[in-house]
């Protein structure tokens, strides 16, 4: 019993974890190559979820089977806030580019308030409810007691898959070879003719990708959208990029899944109350210890 | 297009406020014409009530409420031999603009008492106002303890009483209907630690279920904007509770239902008027509402004799329109006054408070009220059951 209710636990931390890991993916992206801490990278995944809301709400009055519905939207939502990231990277972050990294910072968070209140504007602040794309499954493991959902699967899977997507753009395409390149030395990948603008335009193409099918997946999870809704998942993804070691993928990835499994075992502890307390203050030990991060390297600062 | 219907909107609009004000002006100068009209023969009672603003909608049904009333009480031949005039004024849905109208209604108006405001918010704003000019003040809608009971002195205030149940007593009704109503020997509370609402219900809901002889399993709590329940629903399925009690908001109250029931957890949830919003129905889906209840102020369903007459005489005079929670809350307001001055047998504001003090069983919309030692109503709490998604009366439960 005991155990069954652990792993059952852990299987629910695994599922909060995928969400952070998604989102925390795009942060140490955009860290990794302009050193830029992108808070409204919270706000893409708010917008993301939003789309897929509309478009899967369309496709479904369509009479679409709901696994078309599911794929059609996710792609949709995708690519739409893929060109909102480039967007917002060309107007807001790429003018100030030479200037003080406060001052981006700074501008990370007016384009962060300006997308969330927008949203309310728009939409209204009242949360909306997501449609159920699919119906909703429990799986019994093993003959035990312990329950699996289709959706708690699906979430899996799809973290699974585009991380393979990412690991393979990173390491293998031109593009991702110039990603690097430009996260190592931005003027030298300039000198050897590398086109850092629009490798800079990719990096937040994929990342706002990523947070669009966080916010699709957290939609369908938990069937509730606002648009204040991103501000919550933003942090606690930002908290497991720096878990992780901000600017290392894999780093995102442990992070996010580390941040969400020791949130639900304190929770599952009868601590609930405890849960954001001792979640952050596990950041701040590894931080103590490994201030870089867990898989981060310690990069001294050029100067 | 566009611009023509906005041109057309705009006119309407001017034409309201326009009318608005002239009204105000009316009354007000009439006032002035027969000066000291107190005395004279009608009584005014003023309200001060969300008109326009975010709760617009709340001081709506309040003054639809209280004017059915006044108009009710003057067909069957007023107060005291003298006929009811009901003054209203706006408070725009802002405590500051609430204390100004409250001001506007005793200076000018020359009102023995006042009802309003619909919120605790805006009624905080008329409290330190009727207590330097000594009138009474029966609130609406306002639900927190702070509004009769000086925080930081904890002393009554003396001038300050309400047609609402204070937020705490819902705490104690769902704890006697999961009691006696459903049978349940053991509770889990599951609350909402970003607020105060939802820790009065908890604490209130824990006493009197331990009262009654039942036993808390575990306390659990979430925050608002909080989206992943499963880590604590989980926790709380191991346990195999009778009932779960859930005194939040309905945002999240959605989230946890639908959780709960895809994870296979099927006894009842319990909670309270946190709950009244279309939206529950929307995130939580029907089917993951069935088996829920939750305590309201009353219910247009309810069958009892003194409900039903006054949803008719509230149709009757609204278009067919079904009063809801505040506009029950405003119609008793004004009868809690007229039965004050009758007792009091003058209109005289500090006899007036004296009647009001030792109000006893009147029978209400909402139910037989008597005013307790703070100034707060002790009377029955309705408990309405989720059907198909829809909230239908189930029982009335007494304090």
């Amino acid at each position: 019993m005991a155990m069954e209710y652990f792993i059952q636990q852990l299987i629910n931390g695994i599922s909060v974890g995928s969400i952070y890991a998604l989102i925390a993916l795009g942060y140490t992206m955009v860290y990794g190559i302009i050193k830029l801490i992108n808070f409204a990278h919270g706000d893409v995944f708010m917008v993301g979820s939003f789309i897929g809301l509309f478009s899967a709400r369309y496709l479904a009055s369509a009479g679409l089977p709901p696994v078309l519905v599911l794929i059609i939207s996710l792609i949709f939502s995708m690519t739409v806030s893929a060109l909102l990231g480039i967007t917002i990277e060309r107007l807001a972050y790429k003018p100030i580019r030479k200037s003080t990294r406060i001052a981006a910072l700074i501008t990370a968070i007016g384009v962060s308030f300006l997308l969330e209140y927008t949203g309310v504007l728009v939409l209204g602040p009242q949360a909306q409810g997501f449609p159920d794309i699919m119906v909703k499954k429990q799986y019994q493991l093993f003959g035990t007691s312990i329950q699996v959902d289709s959706n708690q699967v699906m979430i899996l899977i799809t973290t699974i898959i585009l991380m393979i997507i990412l690991q393979y753009i990173v390491r293998y395409t031109k593009t991702g070879k110039a990603m690097r390149a430009v996260s190592f030395d931005m003027e030298a990948a300039r000198l050897m003719g590398i086109n850092v603008d629009r490798t800079i335009s990719a990096t937040f193409a994929i990342g706002s990708a990523l947070a669009a099918a966080a916010g699709v997946i957290f939609g369908m999870t938990y069937n509730s959208v606002d648009p204040l809704m991103g501000v919550m998942p933003g942090l606690k993804a930002f908290v497991a990029a720096v878990l992780g070691g901000i600017g290392s993928i894999p780093g995102a990835l442990v992070g996010g899944l580390l941040l969400g499994t020791v949130e639900t075992e304190i929770s599952s502890m009868g601590y609930s109350s405890w849960r954001d307390g001792v979640a952050f203050a596990v950041l701040i030990l590894i931080l103590i210890f490994k201030p870089s991060g867990l898989f981060g390297k310690n990069v001294r600062e050029k100067v | 297009m566009k611009k023509i219907g906005a041109i057309i909107l705009s006119t309407v609009l001017t034409a309201v406020l326009a009318a608005g004000c002239g009204s105000n002006n009316t009354e007000s100068s009439g006032n002035s014409a027969n000066g000291g009209n107190s005395a004279g023969d009608t009584i005014k009672i003023g309200a001060d009530l969300e008109l326009t603003g975010g709760q617009a909608s709340f001081g709506d049904s309040a003054s639809k409420g209280a004017k059915l009333a006044v108009q009710q009480i003057n067909d069957a031949g007023g107060v005291l031999g003298k006929k009811l005039e009901l003054v209203v004024a706006d408070n725009a849905s802002k405590s500051e603009e609430a204390t100004q109208a409250a001001q506007k209604l005793i200076t000018d108006d020359k009102v023995v008492t006042i009802i309003g405001a619909s919120t605790s918010t805006n009624t905080l704003g008329i409290v330190p106002v009727v207590t330097e000019k000594q009138i009474p003040l029966v609130a609406v809608g306002a639900t927190n303890p702070k509004v009769t009971v000086d925080e930081r002195t904890s002393k009554v205030n003396e001038w300050v009483f309400r047609a609402a149940f204070i937020d705490p007593f819902q705490g104690q009704v769902m704890a006697n209907f999961a009691t006696n109503s459903l049978k349940a020997k053991t509770a889990v509370i599951y609350t909402d630690t970003s607020s105060d609402y939802s820790k009065g219900l908890q604490k209130f809901f824990e006493e009197t279920f331990k009262k009654n002889g039942g036993q808390i399993l575990s306390q659990e709590s979430y925050q608002q904007k909080d989206s992943d329940f499963k880590a604590v629903l989980t926790r709380i399925k191991a346990s195999n509770p009778d009932v779960i009690y859930l005194p939040g908001y309905y945002e999240e109250v959605g989230k946890i239902l639908k959780q709960a029931r895809e994870m296979g957890i099927t006894v009842p949830f319990l909670g309270g008027d946190g709950w009244d919003s279309p939206q529950l129905a929307e995130i939580a889906g029907a089917a993951a509402l069935d088996n829920t209840f939750m305590s309201n102020h009353y219910s247009p369903e309810d069958t009892a004799p003194e409900v039903t007459s006054f949803v008719d005489a509230y149709k009757a005079a609204n278009g067919g329109a079904v009063p809801d929670g505040m506009a029950a809350l405003g119609y008793d307001a004004v009868k809690l006054v007229a039965d004050a001055i009758s007792r009091a047998g003058a209109a005289d504001a500090a006899k007036i408070k004296d009647a009001l003090a030792a109000t006893k069983d009147l029978q209400l919309a909402t139910g037989k009220i008597t005013l307790n030692e703070t100034h707060d109503p002790v009377k029955a709490a309705v408990v309405l059951k989720f059907v198909g998604g829809k909230q239908t009366f189930e029982t009335k439960v007494n304090p």
